[in-house]
């Protein structure tokens, strides 16, 4: 696992059934795109993370296929449905085979 | 070097004329709740200096950049202020203690970033906020202490200002700490490098003013640390410092010596009346 | 570090080339393109992209994007050294085919959003957004 992960997201803790919410995500990751030498003139070879998704209930909200492009502390912001109470699953994979997850859960009234 | 040298002394003559980069009028209110004090009066003691009114980097960025401040979601510091939690909830050292151990909720900390640099009476030396952190671990935690610039200490940093968001800067200059004020002033004002630039020359003289493609600010240390675009990482003040001076082309002192702890207290001092930001966004 | 007039000359001449050399990253965005449509038909327009102007920091670009009935949307920097940047797919849960991120620019260059549409057409938008270099420190 890259040192230092630590994953942030924003949902809010209720809504209206069939409201659409506003999520925001955060994650500490340094991204080394691969295209960066070291003081020896060395590579330092790609180490990112690859792909974030959400899920609410299991079904998907969104699924990003991520490049080197995206910044250090990988921020997305996107809009979800939330016909019922549920908990949305947040999953981040990491070049290195390491999975980072959080989950929220939320109340629809 | 000379032909780099020239450009950059270029830069700094033709850009004023070229481009004005004066700071914008805009609010900075945080979570659409805290209203922070980004312009303020100069303080009693930079009545001799041309600054006509104290202010916050912030005005000098992008709005883009200045929006990123003003949601704890969407400020990237803020990762860092939750792996400070972590930190100060963590056991270490010989004592058996956390942060938490003695201090018990961070809120404990409310007001201690406003009042830094400081005198301490026991040691009889003035102490920054990251000597004190340090002091902490040794002295009370029996634990290694953080590196002065590195990682974990901008972190306990941040987690400590945050306390203080938003209670203006009220560092003493006088008393026990005069001395060494006097010096950090000597420091502002001389020249070092093969540029031959004090920190007044960019930060005092040309504030407002653009170098190369970027808006001179007054060198505030209010928002410290702070998390800039161009590293992506949380920054101390002595790791600014020592670039700032870097830059001058010149060698820089050591970060928590006691040139830049002087240098800290008299920075501190100019911004006296702002409000504590850390952890900021900067470019 | 002074140059000679041969220098500098040499210096000019590798410009001019360089100028003349964004090809290969030209093609390459057309074919992260092609792969993304399978050389389907694009009409200009229909995707919404909103990015700086001048980005204060090539590292942290603020950009949004989005279409209305799309089922992804392709983020493309045309002037990185590769130019794939992200694929948002929607899922059945989205409340908005939107998505806001922050990219990183490797210099002044045209960001480029491809969308597929619901019914299988595409659309695309770019925006030039400039990149600054720094101050002093660079």
């Amino acid at each position: 696992m890259a040192k230092g992960v630590r994953p942030r997201v924003k949902v809010p803790k209720s809504a209206s059934a069939g409201d659409v919410i506003t999520i925001k995500c955060l994650i500490s990751h340094k991204m080394e795109s691969g295209q960066r030498k070291d003081k020896d003139g060395n590579k330092i070879p790609r180490s990112i993370i690859n792909n974030f998704t959400c899920t609410f209930n299991g079904e998907t909200v969104i699924d990003v296929k991520m490049e080197p492009a995206i910044s250090t502390n990988p921020y997305f912001e996107f809009d979800a449905k939330v016909p019922e109470s549920g908990e949305f699953k947040f999953v981040w994979n990491d070049d290195d085979g390491s999975v980072y997850e959080e989950t929220k859960a939320i109340e629809a009234a | 070097m000379k032909f780099k040298a020239l450009t950059a002394i270029a830069a700094l003559i033709v850009a004023p004329g070229l481009a004005m980069a004066d700071p914008d009028d805009d609010t900075m209110i945080i979570n659409g709740e805290v209203e922070m004090i980004t312009k303020t009066a100069v303080p009693e003691h930079m009545s001799d200096t041309a600054v006509s009114e104290l202010m916050s980097g912030w005005h000098f960025r992008s709005d883009e950049t200045q929006a990123l401040q003003m949601d704890d979601f969407d400020n990237p510091g803020m990762i860092f202020v939750d792996e400070g939690m972590a930190q100060w909830e963590t056991v270490e050292g010989t004592e058996g203690n956390s942060c938490a151990s003695c201090h018990e909720d961070p809120s404990s900390m409310k007001g201690v970033r406003a009042v830094y640099p400081k005198w301490n009476e026991d040691a009889g030396e003035v102490r920054t906020l990251a000597m004190q952190i340090n002091a902490c671990r040794t002295e009370n935690m029996g634990a290694e202490p953080y590196k002065y610039t590195g990682g974990e200490m901008a972190n306990m940093e941040a987690l400590i200002a945050l306390q203080s968001r938003g209670m203006p800067i009220n560092v003493a200059i006088d008393g026990p700490v005069a001395d060494v004020w006097e010096q950090g002033k000597e420091l502002y004002y001389t020249r070092t490098g093969q540029l031959e630039l004090s920190c007044a020359n960019c930060h005092e003289d040309n504030y407002g003013n653009m170098i190369r493609a970027d808006h001179l600010s007054q060198g505030q240390i209010n928002g410290f640390p702070t998390y800039r675009l161009k590293n992506a990482k949380l920054n101390t003040v002595h790791a600014r410092f020592k670039g700032c001076v870097r830059d001058t082309r010149a060698e820089t002192f050591k970060p928590g010596g006691p040139e830049f702890t002087a240098l800290e207290l008299y920075v501190a001092s100019r911004g006296n009346g702002l409000s504590v930001e850390g952890p900021s966004v900067r470019n | 570090m002074e140059f000679t007039r041969r220098e500098t000359l040499a210096v000019g001449a590798a410009a001019v080339v360089a100028t003349a050399l964004p090809l290969p990253a030209l093609a390459s965005t057309d074919d992260a393109i092609a792969a993304f449509t399978g050389g389907a038909d694009v009409a200009d327009g229909g995707v919404d992209l909103d990015a700086p102007e001048i980005a204060e920091n090539g590292n942290t670009v603020p950009i949004e994007v989005g279409a209305e009935g799309a089922v992804s949307i392709m983020v493309l920097a045309a002037g990185n050294p590769t130019p794939g940047v992200a694929t948002f797919n929607f899922g059945p849960m989205a409340g908005a085919t939107r998505a806001k991120t922050r990219i990183r620019l490797a210099g002044t260059q045209d960001v480029v959003a491809v969308a597929k549409m619901a019914d299988g057409s595409f659309a695309k938008t770019s925006k030039t957004v400039k990149v600054t270099i720094g101050g002093c420190g660079g």
